[in-house]
């Protein structure tokens, strides 16, 4: 796979590959917002129906920011709502981890916790990257998503270490969504590209900070980390599992039913 | 109790609206303990930027006064006028008083 | 206590001599009618207390149980702005359920109670909430129209007499005004788009016309609860008085849009300056409040999936902070 390829050191980071990281960061706050908005009305609790609708609400707040500045990069005239609603599945490059179902609220939470960790590292490392707008964008992002982790994780400590059938189902979700995680730390060209401009950060680097966080949670969680599994989803390179069509087709139906129409 | 074990208990909400403010009761939630209480507070009370600070208190930890002692225990402040500065005649020529 | 283990419900009065409490409820009504209110502990008649834990569940509920329906279109909000919008107005509805249930936990019943008769049939909802979804604009018909007519209701409840219920009002009809606004620009989105955009609307409030006037509640004529709660100022004004209010306010607007009210008999009387409107079906009414209307079982089944879906994740949470408390 690409890996092993050797890709030339340049700091020339072009529009299309800027455009393209930046829609992988705005798909995949888009997603999860998506998917998480789908518990609104049917939480544990009702206390957690609007907690959760505030986490989906920051994360469509933080694709919006992404997707109008992907459009800004293209210039090829694409608003948020462009992007969005009229491209394809393999025109989406979200992680595969966050069009997962939501399955349980056991689920959702391990899910949760796992990016939240990855976004919080990355938000933070932004600060110092060489692209303004991120560094904008992230300022904002990144104090939202403070919240969002004491949110997962403190949900993640209480199901770890609740009952014994709470401590069974978040494992088992943790097995089962532990192999997106692979693609997280798995750089391709246009990470390597965005590494190099100082845009975003080595994506190794990345990983070693958050394991280590993520162990401290799984710890206080009473839960074990999975293996690592060889096989990599490449979402961010359009390479989706079969959950994603249906999110999209979904999410997109009044704009590709009614086509060019304002709403 | 039986039923707190069951069920997430109730917590009281207050919420200091801006520096310089106290802390003003708004309602209350359920919540297995404190830390969860204060996220909950967060979500339900302030979607709209209502406060800066807030508390919360187990609902079963608040000692309130019986209405049936109000007249014990607030009539007898009421025919105490001289705490009150209007109780004082002082002439209008007099300033800064 | 603040809020719980008031003496159970009321039975309080019960051990009363008739004379004792024939003052007790003099003294009562005569603060009520100094427009002085009610606070959790101070003595109320147990029929005053039961009336209010009836109404105020029953108005939460509405609010837990009318998540639904507009939660139908969340997924497939048309952009991210609406998107953002009907997430941000579906969670208002769970914070204002949150709110009611709140207060009415000040008259000594527990949210699990509550719940409790929700799921099981034995507390009502509004029902104009089992009334399906199946266009987006429905979506704005519903702020327009079923937020319209529940400001209408909410706005006189905020000098309700007792404390906590109009507290929780003030805080819902602040919040709630965006509902209506977000609804009606919807409608004019429509009203001005395309052919079947325009449809979409007038379909919209052919389905959501007369379900709104019923919100109103029962003709004066035939509405138990009006004189007494008049009385206790838990009510302002008659079913029949807010309904016209909404009439009046409600058909210059459909006019502004284009749209067509969905009644032949709908009139402006010069005389009393109001419209005249056309019966409502109130046997439909009935049905649909005796649990026969178009969504009632998906409802209540979306809501005990719900709750029983949850529970390990409740009981989960209770084990731990068990824990937790134990290590301090």
């Amino acid at each position: 796979m690409s890996r092993a390829s050797v890709v030339p050191v340049s700091v020339d980071f072009a529009q299309t590959e800027r455009f393209r990281y930046v829609l992988r960061l705005a798909d995949t706050s888009l997603i999860l917002g998506q998917r998480l908005s789908e518990w609104v009305g049917h939480a544990p609790a009702l206390e957690e129906d609007l907690g959760v609708a505030n986490i989906s609400l920051d994360l469509i707040g933080q694709a919006r920011m992404l997707l109008s500045y992907a459009g800004e990069i293209e210039a090829a005239g694409r608003d948020e709502d462009q992007l969005a609603y009229l491209r394809d599945q393999n025109d989406f490059c979200n992680l595969a981890l966050v069009e997962q179902p939501n399955g349980d609220f056991g689920c959702t939470i391990v899910r949760q916790v796992l990016i939240d960790v990855w976004q919080l590292e990355l938000l933070s490392w932004f600060d110092a990257s060489t692209d303004q707008r991120l560094r904008e964008i992230a300022a904002k992002a990144v104090k939202e998503t403070r919240y969002h982790l004491r949110y997962s994780s403190g949900w993640l400590v209480r199901l770890g270490d609740g009952t014994e059938e709470s401590h069974t189902r978040v494992q088992t979700s943790l097995n089962d969504l532990w192999k997106f995680t692979t693609e997280l730390f798995t750089p391709d060209e246009i990470d390597r590209l965005a590494e190099n401009a100082g845009v975003a950060p080595n994506l190794n680097v990345l990983r070693g900070s958050w394991l280590h966080r993520i162990d401290e949670i799984l710890n206080e969680a009473t839960l074990t980390r999975p293996d690592d599994v060889p096989y990599v989803w490449f979402g961010k390179r359009g390479e989706h599992t079969e959950y994603l069509g249906h999110l999209l087709s979904d999410m997109q139906y009044l704009q590709r039913a009614y086509p060019g129409v304002t709403w | 109790m039986s039923d707190e074990r069951q069920h997430w208990p109730l917590f009281e909400v207050f919420i200091r609206a801006r520096a310089g403010l106290e802390h003003k009761h708004v309602g209350s939630l359920h919540a297995v303990d404190a830390k969860m209480a204060l996220e909950h507070a967060r979500d339900v009370y302030t979607r709209r930027m209502e406060g800066v600070s807030l508390w919360v208190v187990r609902s079963a930890d608040i000692t309130a006064s019986d209405p049936d002692d109000a007249d014990a225990f607030f009539e007898p402040a009421k025919d105490k006028i001289y705490r009150h500065p209007t109780f004082y005649e002082i002439p209008d020529e007099v300033k800064n008083i | 206590m603040y809020t719980q283990g008031l003496d159970a419900l009321g039975d309080e009065s019960l051990h009363l001599p008739e004379e004792e409490l024939a003052e007790l409820e003099a003294h009562f009504q005569a603060k009520i009618d100094a427009d002085e209110k009610i606070e959790p502990k101070d003595w109320m008649p147990a029929a005053y207390r039961m009336t209010l834990i009836r109404q105020i569940s029953q108005h939460a509920h509405s609010e837990i149980v009318g998540m639904l329906p507009e939660g139908n279109w969340i997924s497939r909000a048309p952009s991210l702005k609406r998107k953002c919008v009907i997430i941000a107005k579906v969670q208002d509805e769970g914070g204002h359920g949150a709110y009611l249930y709140s207060a009415a936990e000040t008259l000594g019943i527990s949210r699990e109670q509550m719940i409790e008769q929700l799921l099981t049939g034995q507390a009502k909802y509004s029902s104009i909430f089992n009334y399906p979804t199946p266009s987006w604009a429905d979506i704005g018909a519903i702020g327009w129209l079923v937020d319209g007519a529940a400001i209408m209701n909410q706005i006189p409840l905020c000098r309700c007499s007792y404390g906590p219920y109009a507290r929780a009002m003030v805080r819902i009809c602040k919040e709630e005004s965006f509902h209506q606004r977000q609804g009606f620009e919807i409608m004019i989105r429509l009203c001005e788009g395309s052919t079947a955009q325009k449809r979409m609307a007038q379909e919209a409030l052919d389905r959501w016309w007369w379900p709104s006037l019923m919100m109103f509640g029962p003709d004066d004529a035939n509405s138990k609860h009006t004189g007494q709660s008049m009385r206790w100022k838990i009510k302002r004004f008659t079913n029949d008085e807010l309904r016209q209010k909404f009439v009046d306010v409600t058909v210059p607007q459909a006019e502004f849009l284009g749209l067509e009210v969905p009644d032949d008999a709908l009139v402006w009387n010069e005389e009393t300056e109001h419209y005249n409107f056309g019966p409502i079906d109130w046997d439909e009414f009935q049905r649909v409040l005796a649990g026969h209307g178009p969504c009632n079982q998906e409802r209540i089944r979306a809501r005990i999936d719900a709750h029983e879906s949850g529970a390990w994740v409740r009981e989960a949470a209770l084990a731990n902070a068990a824990k937790q408390s134990k290590n301090l």
